[in-house]
């Protein structure tokens, strides 16, 4: 399914200028397309590539011409993986800003085949978890609460309701968003390993051998995390729906 | 009722986000691939200042955001003011403080622009060297016009002090950041008097010697600005003040770029 508007045969592509921003809520998800073809590359042969290859490639041609591309591609996910660990927009901006910062100075560091080698989604998964590993461990050395419980600023986190999407009415876009803020509250309760393997494999949508890589662990161990760990929001959210229920009847 | 397996994944697909709308343009300023801007108010009025990650990459007496970005190849965005800690440190700079350290992004320059300009920040607050005296103190005592045009090319002013550099014979010269009359603004604002120097330059003198220890300095050095008029003596030429027996201060070091001066 090529949308025609990213995918010319010649000429600017979806990245034509610095200032535009491409908003994909899942970068190289389902419905993402490949980045342009331009007249050097001829679209038969990208247009059957994973885009991170594409952009690999680009990268290990021109680090400073591609790295735009790269951030616009992944913010939204290196963004999503931080605000779940962390729970706190303003400490996942941070985050995020350090973790591609930081991705660029390695890639600085690479020559051209290891950046084309490289697992782009996983690798940076790696880096973002790092960053939030530290965070995390220095606000419980500080003995400060693991997460923010300023509902306001995590509401605001959350993704504008799609626009033409038929099932929302407004009533249906609160419901909705008080749901998440929900679900994202439980998650960050959960012990750090398996909040990581749950927030790459389902909030991410990285497959089980990415999962390997990034979290540098057997995929038989990151699946049985990641199970384990719904296994525990199910628990939770059962407990918290009790809760709640009992809080009403009273 | 339980919860089952697939409501717990789709709810945590839901919980994917946008980034903020800063995000993007903060990471591309971090690493240095955009700039931004600021006004600053100084001595000589605003200043825009430019900087990034990699340390601040242009001073200037206008908003000078398009010619910026074309010299540069980097898109610029102007904000509202300075980092706090970079304001302050520019301050404690143009207040004389040579220790603050100030990181600049000097990229697309050549090695001999940034000798001269390495050279420019040796000199102290409240004197000046002659382009002469650059070029022979970074080797390359015949470039005296290549130093000129470098100190003219500095992408810095006041924070890489080119005002601190004057013509040979002593007369002020040129000034890239709004011309010759802010160069005298900024260096009485340092606490040289720059007519006091044209007029002792105008009468031929060139060094100042002391009569009780032998030592000869450029007029600005501080050295000669503690020798007092009964000892002060004054010389049109290295060749003169060494023929009397003076020996010449390691301060200021006046024989560098002597021979462009007695040219």
């Amino acid at each position: 399914m090529l949308d025609s508007r990213w995918a010319p045969a010649i000429g600017p592509g979806p990245y034509p200028g610095r200032r535009c921003r491409l908003n994909l809520r899942r970068a190289n998800g389902p419905g993402t397309l490949c980045p342009d073809a331009t007249v050097r590359t001829p679209l038969g042969f990208w247009g059957l590539m994973d885009p991170d290859a594409r952009l690999l490639a680009d990268l290990a041609r021109d680090l400073d011409g591609g790295f735009e591309t790269l951030v616009l591609a992944h913010q939204d996910r290196c963004y999503s993986i931080a605000l779940r660990m962390l729970g706190d927009p303003g400490a996942a901006e941070e985050a995020a800003q350090d973790a591609f910062v930081r991705a660029y100075r390695a890639l600085a560091g690479y020559d051209a085949t290891r950046i084309r080698e490289l697992r782009l989604r996983a690798w940076l998964a790696t880096i973002v978890l790092n960053i939030c590993r530290t965070r995390l461990a220095r606000r419980a050395a500080r003995g400060r609460p693991p997460l923010s419980l300023d509902l306001e600023t995590e509401g605001a986190a959350l993704p504008e309701p799609v626009a033409n999407d038929h099932t929302t009415s407004p009533a249906a876009a609160v419901d909705r968003e008080e749901t998440a803020r929900r679900w994202a509250r439980l998650l960050t309760t959960l012990p750090p390993a398996y909040r990581a393997a749950v927030i790459l494999r389902h909030v991410d949508g990285l497959s089980y051998p990415e999962l390997a890589v990034a979290l540098d662990r057997p995929e038989g161990t990151v699946k049985a995390q990641v199970h384990r760990g719904i296994a525990l929001l199910r628990t939770a959210y059962d407990a918290d729906e009790r809760l709640e229920r009992e809080e009403m009847t009273a | 009722m339980t919860t089952d397996e697939r409501t717990v994944e789709a709810a945590m697909a839901d919980l994917a986000a946008s980034a903020p709308p800063t995000l993007a343009p903060s990471v591309l300023v971090e690493v240095g691939l955009a700039d931004r801007m600021a006004r600053l108010d100084t001595v000589i009025g605003p200043l825009y200042v430019a900087w990034n990650g990699l340390g601040v990459s242009g001073v200037e007496s206008v908003d000078f955001a398009a010619t910026h970005a074309e010299r540069t190849g980097r898109p610029v965005h102007v904000v509202d003011a300075l980092p706090a800690d970079l304001a302050r440190a520019i301050e404690r700079r143009l207040g004389g403080d040579r220790r603050v350290r100030i990181d600049l992004d000097l990229r697309g320059t050549t090695d001999f622009e940034r000798d001269v300009w390495r050279k420019a920040l040796d000199i102290p607050r409240g004197e000046v060297r002659p382009y002469g005296w650059i070029a022979a103190e970074i080797g390359r005592p015949k470039a005296v016009r290549a130093v000129g045009t470098a100190l003219g090319h500095n992408p810095v002013p006041l924070i890489v002090p080119c005002h601190r550099v004057v013509r040979t014979d002593g007369t002020i010269g040129q000034y890239s950041l709004g011309g010759p009359r802010n160069k005298r603004t900024i260096l009485a604002s340092e606490g040289l008097d720059p007519d006091a120097m044209e007029t002792l330059a105008r009468s031929g003198i060139r060094y100042i010697g002391s009569d009780t220890t032998h030592v000869v300095c450029l007029p600005s050095c501080h050295a000669a600005k503690r020798i007092t008029a009964a000892h002060r003596v004054a010389f049109r030429s290295m060749d003169r003040a060494r023929d009397a027996g003076y020996r010449p201060c390691r301060e200021c070091r006046p024989a560098s770029g002597s021979a462009a001066a007695a040219a």
